[in-house]
């Protein structure tokens, strides 16, 4: 299925990390799941005989659901790229058959940046706090210029927020624009 | 929202420690963001972000850290160092900055050692007092 929205859109495909938004309120918060399964074969090595979501996939599957919310936020007119993280903490192993829950919350947000806070949680149990930070790439100070276009919000991206957002507008509470 | 100097600077001391991951003890007012903290570009936005939510104001773009547009502007800079107008310029934007000997030698590969943790208490400073 995965080739799908190649032959969909003549776009490349996108390295995926998060399976969907379970919940979206445009320029505030979001809620994505991931299924972690023993089909992804980095879990074999990470470690023999004891298999754990990395730490640092767990930072890209929170890049990934901030990242949207923070696209969104611009109606994915922006270039949105992680710049910083702020904070990573874990507290817990991720294991092959859990389903965690990434929620992001939009902290700031100004024309060059913005600023992400983070849990994941597997039921009731906290499993992370990841704080971080992304650039407008395009409203860089040094005036660097960048391919017009957008890819980073590829429509295969965007396909994730199927069923959250409809005809472009968030489900949710409306907030008004923060700045 | 009445705060002495010396509160101004624990909060902002904090804010650095955590915008920065440094030391408390190396967050003095003369230590250089940059040079001293390792600061990079977008850990100033970072600090502003962090800036306006301990002190609950709105920092606008280019207010606390202008040193990017001045140097892109060629009546600014010239042969890499500040011109006269630059030099203007950059006392109007940061009326709370102290140049000392930049004014003599305004090379602008030195414009990152103005910004010092004294530049960040003193805008706020400002900021507040202003209120």
């Amino acid at each position: 299925m995965a080739s799908l929205p190649i032959v969909l859109t003549g776009q490349k495909m996108r390295w995926i990390w998060i399976d969907k938004f379970v919940e979206f309120q445009s320029g505030r918060r979001a809620v994505a799941v991931k299924n972690v399964t023993l089909a992804e074969e980095h879990l074999h090595d990470h470690f023999p005989g004891f298999s754990v979501m990395p730490e640092t996939l767990m930072i890209e599957a929170m890049a990934q659901t901030s990242g949207i919310l923070v696209g969104e936020a611009k109606k994915f007119q922006e270039k949105v790229i992680l710049a910083k993280v702020k904070k990573a903490v874990f507290h817990d192993y991720v294991k092959p058959g859990d389903t965690i829950k990434l929620e992001a919350v939009i902290e700031s947000i100004a024309p060059e940046a913005a600023s992400t806070s983070g849990r994941i949680t597997l039921g009731e149990k906290l499993i992370a706090e990841i704080d971080l930070m992304f650039s407008h790439i395009d409203q860089n100070l040094a005036g660097k210029k960048f391919p017009t276009e957008n890819f980073v919000f590829t429509d295969t991206f965007k396909s994730l927020l199927h069923g959250v957002l409809v005809n472009g507008a968030a489900s949710g509470t409306p907030e008004s624009e923060q700045n | 929202m009445a705060m002495s100097r010396d509160q101004i600077f624990g909060e902002v001391q904090e804010v650095l420690v955590d915008a920065l991951g440094v030391d408390d003890d190396e967050v003095t007012a003369e230590a250089t963001l940059m040079g001293d903290l390792g600061a990079e570009s977008i850990d100033f936005l970072d600090i502003v972000f962090r800036l306006e939510k301990a002190f609950d104001m709105k920092i606008p773009r280019e207010e606390l850290f202008p040193a990017e547009s001045l140097m892109n502007n060629t009546d600014f800079v010239n042969n890499g160092k500040l011109t006269e107008t630059g030099l203007a310029e950059l006392r109007n934007k940061m009326p709370y900055i102290e140049l000392g000997e930049f004014a003599n030698d305004p090379d602008i590969n030195k414009l990152g050692d103005l910004f010092t943790v004294n530049t960040i208490v003193s805008y706020v400073d400002s900021k507040l007092n202003a209120a």
